[in-house]
């Protein structure tokens, strides 16, 4: 098929090509603008920046091994020598704090990213085919749904034993559905839409479809929920290290410093002040970047 | 592409025909079953249709929401299933084919949407969205080409192409129209269905538009089957006109007998309806009464009788098929005469 | 009609005001935040004698809806605020009012039907209740009385059976029955004007033939004053008999329906009754107005139609023409039409 370049004369004189159109806000400029605009973004994202450099730099940072426990130095309250003072071991609660935050956040990051992907697979599946396959995902989903989060990662976590992994596993298979749930239902929503069948008009094959049209614009909701499962999931992690299915003693996790130091309140409430400090401060942050890259993606966005 | 060879055609398909569509019926019901689902009444949407276009002709399919004027387009692309009925395109029964040779026949039949908003990906760059059908049947294997061949299409249809990697977001209704008619004509379709191409867009875009449309249609000969849900549109734009009311085509026929003389008492309070933009003429309305029927239950009979001005016992009692009044020119109304009924 | 003596009965004793009913000076309207803010109305001037029907037609992005906004003081603001000019209802300046009188104002003396009779209703109250709510607002009544009178306002729309139609959700009502209950609500409390922003838009041609014909009930038994919003000439022509024109947020002009179909003086006027389809036109290719509507804030200085116009002459880049008296029935924003010459 060849194009004569006289068939663009073909079109009437007056049929002008049109040179205005709005302009471009600009992708950079816009996410510069969201990210800067409002101080709670330049706030969750410094936190969260922080956090992550802690979690890296650990070894380097903490001025204490985290293990090294003295009998000389027990229930310290916080000084020079110890910002955040000791714990019962007589460990320094800082370089604890700074060795936990690497399990936390790796929990943290790791099992929602996780869970949206799989979650993601299973939503869009059900939604985009619908019909029977749609009936059987769905009821998997709910049933997975009607167990509270906790109480199935204790079931899991109790019959697989507390390894690293499995402890990620757990928190994954507890957040999938709520994944799924987003996903399948944010598929329904695009599939209406009339670019789906401009795709299948145009003669693309289904999973092309899926993959370029309906993840895209379901990526939104699936973000956002994944910073604000984040938080859940550090929050939940120190559940299990609560009740001593997570991160084993002695290593250090927000979790288990918290139950740690519950049981010993009366002699030094500064590693239980520290850590939950430390996980309100994560989990805010988190939940207010949801809200930044939920208007950061949206494409009606134009500020 | 290892179309029509195989397929035995119980149609008689003469030279003239691109689209030969007949008896082409379809009910949506949605089935119950495996836990829970639920069984819902189901509604018969096109009923009967047979109809032809021409090579190079555009035939206008005119009704009022829920006439099943968008269902029939649909069931001509498969973008639908039809429940009943053939329907060749060029000689080949697209009922017949798999999921794998439609896909293939997509590349001789086209959509146009109604919703300039909608019908663009939002995330997607103007070249992708035109490029796409581009690449699905391998018109183009580099980059540069394909930019190339963008640019062509995007400057045939009035577009600039340093807007390329824009998103649609930032056009207008008629730039956004323009896009979808680019990505529909790029693969150099013969039939392309355009679903109210223009009505959701400003009068002065309208005209763009539909004269953009026309033209592209003088240069490359391929024919259309133009939506609408009105007549005035369609007045410039068509050869031939069918009008629908609740699944079924009361009427079709050349253009000019349409408008001069039409036969069906439906065409003729559509006609009449159209507020005219010229208030020396303030003509004498025909005002039907009530509304469309549900299509879930639709009337015996003739299915316009609960709001034809001249319906008579037998409307009730007795469905009146489509014959010709005259030549080519065929109406489903017992009264159906060659010249307006007195009203 | 034998409804018409017991509406108009409702209504509180005329108070004569000299002059026109509304009249609409200067009026600006800007969005955005100050500094960078987008004028999206400009100017605009027109007025509106008691029993009139006036039709306000331009494409989107004209203004025609912000103005009619406007005066029901139904500006989003932010971002939105009026920036000039002062809308004089009945002589008082609406925009001087505090904000706490305009309810008062909304509804019994200046109703609105919207173009979307779909979600201009609530899914959860009964149509009654909602007619019902409407005249309870603004006039003291009985049960009984208010009910009897959502009878009779229902009968006066043409709904069927309305003694049993009281109780019905608007879900039960298709789009065109719908619309009649909007009308029904907006005229409840026999507003003197009444705004009817694209009211047949989302309705089929049959269903939108009886509205109108509805529409020229209302003001043959009511004697409302009618403003109505439409991109549509054809719905204009049929119930206006005065038509403003705007474009790209600007009046451009402003006369009689016959003169603008006979004789239109401005150039976009002669392009949109040139570029719309009719039904007795046999020429096949329809007339088109080069380029397209210019974005809001992007033209500076000159007439707002200059890149687009066929006529222009130099002083439309450098001056934007105001609205100038052609006749004593018509006004145009054009300098060419007035007389000047390049």
């Amino acid at each position: 098929m060849t194009i004569l370049p006289g068939s663009v004369g073909t079109l009437s004189a007056s049929d002008d090509i049109e040179h205005a159109i709005a302009p471009e806000p600009g992708r950079t400029a816009l996410l510069k603008d969201m990210l800067f605009g409002q101080a709670s973004t330049i706030f969750a994202f410094s936190v969260v920046v922080i956090f992550l450099l802690v979690a890296i730099l650990a070894p380097w940072l903490a001025p204490y091994d985290p293990l090294a426990q003295s009998i000389l130095s027990i229930n310290k309250q916080p000084s020079w020598a110890h910002w955040l003072g000791t714990d019962q071991f007589g460990r320094d609660v800082l370089s604890r704090m700074i060795h936990g935050s690497r399990n936390s956040l790796l929990f943290g990051l790791i099992s929602p990213a996780l869970a949206a992907f799989f979650g993601t697979i299973l939503g869009v599946t059900a939604g985009y085919f619908g019909g029977v396959i749609d009936r059987v995902i769905s009821r998997v989903v709910d049933l997975l749904l009607a167990f509270p989060e906790l109480l199935l990662a204790i079931m899991i976590a109790a019959v697989l034993g507390g390894a690293f992994w499995n402890i990620i596993a757990v928190i994954t298979v507890a957040f999938v559905p709520g994944f799924a749930r987003v996903a399948r239902a944010s598929t329904l929503a695009v599939k209406q839409e009339p670019y789906i069948e401009a795709a299948v008009a145009v003669g693309l094959r289904t999973p092309t479809i899926i993959i370029r049209h309906v993840i895209p614009n379901i990526a939104a909701p699936i973000l956002v929920l994944m910073t604000l499962w984040v938080a859940s999931a550090i929050r939940l992690e120190a559940s299990l290290s609560f009740l001593g299915i997570g991160t084993r003693a002695p290593n250090p996790s927000w979790g288990n410093i918290i139950r740690d130091g519950l049981n010993n309140l009366f002699g030094s409430p500064w590693p239980i002040i520290a850590a939950g400090f430390a996980i309100t401060c994560v989990v805010l942050s988190f939940n207010l970047m949801g809200d930044a890259v939920r208007d950061v993606l949206d494409p009606e966005t134009t500020r | 592409m290892g179309l029509g060879g195989g397929d035995v055609m119980n149609i008689a398909v003469t030279g003239d025909d691109l689209v030969v569509v007949r008896d082409v019926g379809k009910t949506f019901s949605e089935a119950g079953g495996l836990v829970f689902g639920r069984a819902q009444p189901s509604v018969r949407a096109v009923d009967g249709a047979s109809f032809e276009v021409k090579r190079g002709e555009t035939l206008a399919l005119v009704g009022e929401s829920g006439c099943g004027k968008s269902t029939l387009g649909r069931l001509l692309l498969r973008l639908i299933d039809a429940s009943e009925g053939e329907i060749a395109i060029d000689g080949v029964d697209i009922l017949r084919l798999s999921s794998n040779d439609m896909r293939q026949m997509r590349a001789r039949v086209q959509m146009i949407f109604q919703d300039p908003y909608g019908s663009l990906s939002p995330r997607r760059s103007v070249a992708k969205i035109i490029a796409e059908p581009l690449e699905i049947f391998g018109l183009v294997q580099s980059r540069k080409q394909r930019r190339d061949r963008v640019a062509e299409l995007m400057i045939q249809v009035g577009l600039s192409p340093t807007f390329m990697d824009r998103y649609p977001r930032q056009f207008s209704g008629g730039q956004r129209q323009r896009i979808g008619i680019a990505r529909a004509i790029a693969v150099d379709p013969q039939f392309i269905v355009a679903d109210e191409p223009v009505s959701a867009l400003d009068v002065s875009v309208q005209a763009q538009i539909v004269n953009l449309m026309q033209d592209l249609q003088k240069s490359r000969g391929f024919s259309y089957l133009f939506i609408a849900h009105d007549l005035s549109v369609v007045r410039h734009i068509a050869d031939r006109v069918a009008v629908m009311y609740l699944g079924r085509i009361v009427e079709i026929g050349p253009k000019r007998r349409i408008y001069d003389f039409p036969s069906h008492p439906y065409t003729q309070a559509l006609l009449s309806a159209v507020p005219e933009p010229d208030p020396e003429t303030r003509k004498s309305r025909i005002i039907l009464k009530g509304d469309v029927p549900s299509p879930a239950n639709d009337p015996t009979g003739c299915s316009f009788h609960t709001r034809c001005p001249i319906a008579q016992p037998i409307c009730r009692a007795e469905r009146p098929p489509l014959l010709e009044t005259a030549s080519g020119h065929l109406a489903a109304c017992h009264f159906a005469k060659p010249h307006p009924i007195p009203l | 009609m034998t409804i018409a003596p017991s509406l108009s009965r409702q209504q509180p004793a005329a108070s004569v005001h000299p002059g026109p009913l509304l009249k609409v000076e200067d009026l600006s309207i800007e969005f955005g935040p100050k500094g960078t803010a987008v004028r999206v109305v400009e100017g605009v001037s027109f007025t509106i004698d008691t029993g009139a029907a006036v039709g306000i037609v331009g494409e989107s992005g004209s203004g025609k809806s912000m103005t009619s906004l406007a005066v029901m003081g139904l500006i989003p603001s932010p971002p939105g605020r009026i920036a000039t000019g002062r809308i004089l209802f009945e002589g008082v300046d609406l925009l001087g009012l505090p904000r706490s009188r305009m309810p008062e104002i909304r509804g019994r003396d200046i109703a609105m039907i919207f173009q979307e009779p779909m979600s201009s209703l609530n899914p959860v109250m009964t149509i009654g209740d909602q007619i019902g709510e409407a005249i309870k607002l603004h006039q003291k009544m009985g049960r009984e009385e208010r009910r009897q009178r959502v009878v009779e306002l229902l009968k006066l729309v043409g709904i069927p059976d309305p003694e049993r139609r009281l109780g019905a959700y608007p879900h039960q009502f298709s789009g065109g029955m719908r619309q009649r209950v909007m009308i029904a609500m907006a005229v409840a409390c026999n507003p003197k004007l009444l705004i009817a922003d694209e009211p047949t838009t989302a309705l089929d041609v049959t269903i939108q033939a009886q509205v109108l014909e509805l529409m020229h009930k209302i003001r043959r038994t009511l004697n409302t004053t009618i403003l109505l919003i439409s991109h549509d000439l054809g719905v204009i022509a049929d119930i206006c008999e005065r038509v403003i024109v705007m474009y790209a947020g600007k009046v451009v002009e402003d006369a009689d329906v016959k003169t603008i179909f006979r004789s239109p003086k401005h150039p976009y006027t002669r392009g949109l009754l040139q570029s719309i389809p009719r039904l007795k036109d046999e020429n096949t290719r329809l007339y088109q107005i080069p380029g397209m509507v210019p974005l809001p804030g992007t033209i500076k200085q000159g007439c707002p139609f200059f890149p687009r116009c066929p006529d222009r002459i130099d002083k439309c880049a450098r001056e934007t023409p105001p609205l100038l008296e052609i006749t004593p029935q018509q006004k145009a924003a054009c300098w060419v039409s007035a007389g000047a010459t390049s």
